[in-house]
């Protein structure tokens, strides 16, 4: 089963990758092949683990204020900043739908 | 035409009152400067990892638990992925698989035809409260084609409660909302002003006719008042009937309330569905929760949340308080719904029973007529009210032992309203108000008034 271009534009919207050439997306057809493997294992009637901290206990913390006040170190990583806020575009700008843009995967 | 039935569902998220944020150290402060509340975490900057505040698991607990919710002993933490200037991470961390408190209910209560005296009470089913972040606030600078982003909000814990479509109409989606907000207040567990963002609340609503499955919803937000959210989801429903008797069709899609014009506008959403790659949160183990059952014998109490001795601290709910009141005081059901809308107002009722011999069920008229009436016309708050409680039984006092007459008390009551510092009595006495109780003098009063008139007496003898 192919990964379909369909799927491959969707992921390159959401998370904003770039498979860029065919090497690309065939290292990801490897890897999707190389996690299947575990449908090899029965688990049926099994609880899954999602997690290795499933025995670890989740620490609480009290409810004191004991960070913040540190917004010149904050800022300072900032390209752009007016009046100590941090600046961005004015809002998401989409990938262009895939007919719009040069990406190898039109091909 | 068929009939149509409107179903609207809610979506609320309620800031948790607390002194830090739910994975982090920072502090939680309405209208602070910009980045000044903000930890390392909670900017994202690489390294850093959440850690769970207790104080919020409580809340969430409490709040379960008012709500006839089951609290699930082990719940999960989740991240919702989506890209947004205000959220560094990329992600929420939320509870999307099983959240901490699942299946309760709420009930709350609403007059038929606007009449107070006939109150009806409904329910709406709570399908789950679970606990997540706040994303930090974008302010839009449309004229530098910019947005300034302040991340004092980012991480502030929510709780956010899903309420089932049971409901119908914007007057019932209000009246819930507002019986939520008390019982928030009246727990603690969150401030619960609209006003500052504490509650935030997100319409579901769709219409089908009966009998047919469901329409398709749509999703109504920017609602900012209780008031709001009534008019926004009844132009919904409208706005839906209209369409589709007109042959259109509903898209699933996000709308925005437009307070001023009255009406919902789509949000230009560029970006089409969401898909927000749900997954476990990695840094996060299971929260666990003990009962008075499981309690661990050796464990540091400091680390365990007891959903029993939570349980058991819970004060008096709304319908509790309201119920106590009528038994007590005698009065009617809606006028305890009326001391409980208004801050205040139930300690004030309070303080002039005690301190007047005036029965209860006749003190009450003063408070929800003429104390509200004065404080809704001057746009005051029960706090602000220029006559004290002590004022007020003192006037009553004076009423009741018939040493004025009622008609007398109303003129003093607008008297005392100036907040001159004057006592009742004073008032009195300066315009002559006292009732007179010589029967001699009276007698004089009325002959001379019946010497002096006549020919009237005989037309009215004849």
């Amino acid at each position: 089963q192919k990964v379909t271009v369909e799927v491959l534009d969707h992921l390159e919207h959401l998370a904003l990758v770039d498979f860029r050439d065919l090497e690309g997306v065939e290292w990801l057809q490897e890897a999707i092949e190389f996690a299947d493997q575990l449908h090899e294992v029965n688990t049926d009637g099994m609880e899954p683990m999602d997690s290795v901290l499933e025995d670890r206990c989740l620490y609480l913390r009290e409810d004191d204020v004991t960070e913040g006040n540190c917004t010149k170190e904050l800022l300072q990583n900032a390209r752009e900043k007016v009046e100590e806020y941090f600046v961005a575009p004015p809002g998401n700008i989409p990938l262009p739908k895939l007919e719009e843009r040069e990406t190898f995967l039109q091909g | 035409l068929a009939p149509w039935v409107p179903v609207v569902g809610l979506e609320i998220h309620a800031q948790i009152s607390s002194n830090s944020k739910l994975f982090s150290g920072s502090q939680v402060q309405f209208a602070a400067p910009p980045n000044s509340l903000v930890s390392f975490f909670d900017a994202s900057l690489p390294g850093t990892l959440p850690v769970l505040n207790r104080r919020c698991v409580e809340a969430a607990v409490m709040t379960g638990l008012a709500l006839n919710c089951s609290i699930n002993k082990k719940s999960l933490f989740d991240r919702k992925h989506y890209f947004y200037a205000d959220l560094p991470a990329g992600y929420q961390i939320t509870q999307q698989r099983v959240p901490i408190a699942v299946n309760g209910s709420l009930s709350y209560s609403l007059c038929i035809d606007n009449k107070m005296s006939q109150m009806v009470t409904k329910t709406v089913r709570i399908k789950q409260i679970q606990l997540e972040q706040d994303s930090g606030k974008s302010l839009h600078d449309d004229t530098r084609s910019q947005t300034l982003v302040d991340l004092n909000r980012a991480g502030v814990g929510l709780m956010e409660v899903v309420m089932e479509p049971d409901m119908c109409c914007g007057e019932e989606a209000a009246a819930a909302v507002r019986e939520l907000q008390l019982i928030l207040q009246t727990l603690g567990s969150s401030q619960a002003v609209m006003a500052e963002g504490q509650l935030r609340v997100d319409a579901n609503v769709s219409v089908h006719h009966p009998g047919e499955p469901y329409g398709v919803r749509t999703e109504v937000k920017n609602i900012n008042s209780i008031r709001f959210l009534a008019k926004a989801v009844d132009y919904e429903i409208q706005r839906q009937i209209e369409e589709l008797e007109s042959g259109g069709t509903i898209l699933n899609e996000t709308r925005a309330f437009d307070s001023k014009l009255g009406c919902t506008v789509p949000m230009r959403d560029k970006e089409g569905k969401q898909d927000y790659r749900f997954m476990p949160e990695p840094n996060l183990p299971p929260l666990i929760l003990y009962d008075a059952k499981s309690l661990p014998a050796n464990m540091n109490h400091q680390q365990v949340v007891n959903i029993d001795w939570i349980h058991e601290r819970l004060p008096d709910l709304p319908s509790v308080k309201r119920a106590k009141l009528v038994e007590h005081y005698g009065i009617l059901p809606e006028h305890s719904f009326t001391l409980l809308n208004e801050d205040g107002l139930t300690e004030f009722f309070e303080n002039v029973v005690k301190e007047t011999q005036m029965k209860p069920k006749k003190v009450i008229g003063w408070i929800l007529k003429d104390l509200l009436g004065y404080l809704k016309q001057h746009s005051l708050t029960v706090k602000e009210s220029p006559v004290s409680s002590l004022l007020l039984a003192d006037l009553l006092n004076l009423l009741e032992k018939k040493e004025i007459s009622s008609t007398a008390a109303k003129q003093v009551f607008a008297e005392l309203w100036k907040g001159e510092g004057k006592t009742p009595l004073e008032i009195v006495k300066e315009k002559k108000l006292e009732l007179m109780q010589d029967q001699k003098e009276l007698e004089e009063i009325c002959q001379a008034v019946i010497d002096g008139h006549e020919n009237e007496v005989i037309t009215m003898v004849l």
